[in-house]
């Protein structure tokens, strides 16, 4: 109590320890801070991209009569426009399912991390296996959007330079534009997709902890001082973040 | 005695009603969002706005998307203020040295092409 009477006398002086300038948890902190380090991860190549991008040429003639070489960098909607089943022809209708999918499944574990603070285990074990089921659903759609990128059309597009027609995309070259186009769309969304897979690993590990009710209990010895169902809360952090981060992808690659 | 109290919280079976209200409200703005950014791209009778317009117009949005997913889902918005701005202060000097990058990139071309 005397430690008490301590920080109330010397309000205001932040310097004595004891005391919380940030109102946070360290787990749910750090958590915080590694995200900001992600995000200058993410920005990184996304500042790489917006760089090789703006010093290529971008297509200035008409939209229907477009067609891909390695002169000019490629319209979006003219490179994703296939859907599984239905075939070509349906501009970003795919990766708008696949968006969709993603901002859903950041809305279920949104809803997990609300009952977690009702300390509802029930309803937390529904919300995270609906967001662990939206995570696959988003790998498995951005593993066929990535095969029918490497393997392209049937017809082939861009010529090269000795005037035979490439077929697909790889590392070197690709039929929808220059090179750094296909290797910028591979490392990109291939970190992106890789942090999807990491917090899916994450949120079936956080599950079977909640099923088993570790998380119930506040005196863990693991986890001292966080609150029951805290550790839903930080996995939900990085959980969001990856949506985020999936929004801006979707801007640089889909829109612009 | 908080201690004590939170564990006979986690198990009388008392589970308060969900409140999911402002989730529900941020999920419906980040759709509308999305949707928009559909339609500035894919129908016919914008057509007529310049790429360049474009491009600011999809920047505003996906900024906007960007707030109600840190400020509503990642809950930043309900935080002190000094957690908000260690979080968007470095985000600010990340985001100019894009736009610097971007105007490097077309001095780049104009190297390359004139």
């Amino acid at each position: 109590m005397a430690h008490a009477n301590t920080l109330e006398t010397q309000k205001g002086i932040d310097w004595n320890g004891g005391n919380e300038p940030f109102k946070a948890s360290w787990g749910k902190l750090m958590m915080w801070f590694f995200l900001l380090s992600d995000a200058f991860s993410f920005s990184s190549l996304l500042i790489t991209y917006g760089l090789i991008r703006y010093s290529h040429n971008a297509y200035h003639g008409e939209a229907e009569a477009f067609k891909f070489s390695l002169d000019w960098w490629p319209v979006p909607e003219k490179v994703f426009e296939a859907v599984p089943f239905l075939g070509d022809g349906y501009p970003l209708v795919f990766v708008g399912i696949m968006t969709f999918i993603l901002i859903m499944s950041s809305v279920t574990m949104v809803l997990a991390v609300e009952a977690g603070h009702r300390r509802d285990r029930k309803d937390v074990e529904k919300w995270l296996l609906w967001t662990i089921l939206g995570g696959f659903t988003f790998l498995g759609s951005q593993a066929w959007e990535w095969t029918h990128f490497i393997h392209g059309t049937p017809e082939g597009g861009a010529i090269d330079i000795y005037g035979n027609v490439i077929y697909g995309a790889n590392l070197i070259q690709n039929q929808y534009g220059p090179a750094p186009f296909a290797n910028l769309f591979f490392f990109i969304t291939g970190f992106h997709g890789f942090h999807v897979f990491s917090g899916v690993i994450i949120n079936i590990i956080v599950f079977y902890l909640v099923a088993f009710g570790v998380y119930d209990n506040p005196h863990r010895e693991t986890d001292p001082g966080a609150e029951p169902y805290e550790m839903v809360e930080k996995v939900g952090l990085y959980w969001h973040f990856v949506d985020l981060v999936w929004v801006f992808v979707f801007t640089a690659f889909y829109l612009i | 005695m908080a201690n004590i109290d939170l564990a006979k919280d986690a198990h009388s079976g008392e589970i308060p009603k969900p409140n999911t209200a402002a989730i529900w409200r941020t999920f419906y703005i980040l759709l509308g969002i999305t949707v928009l950014e559909f339609i500035v791209a894919l129908a016919p009778f914008l057509m007529w706005i310049p790429h360049g317009w474009k491009v600011v117009l999809y920047a505003i949005m996906t900024v906007a998307k960007a707030a109600y997913i840190v400020g509503e889902f990642m809950h930043l918005r309900h935080e002190v203020k000094f957690l908000i701005y260690a979080i968007l202060l470095p985000m600010i000097f990340v985001a100019w040295l894009l736009l610097a990058l971007i105007y490097e990139g077309g001095s780049v071309f104009d190297l390359r092409h004139f």
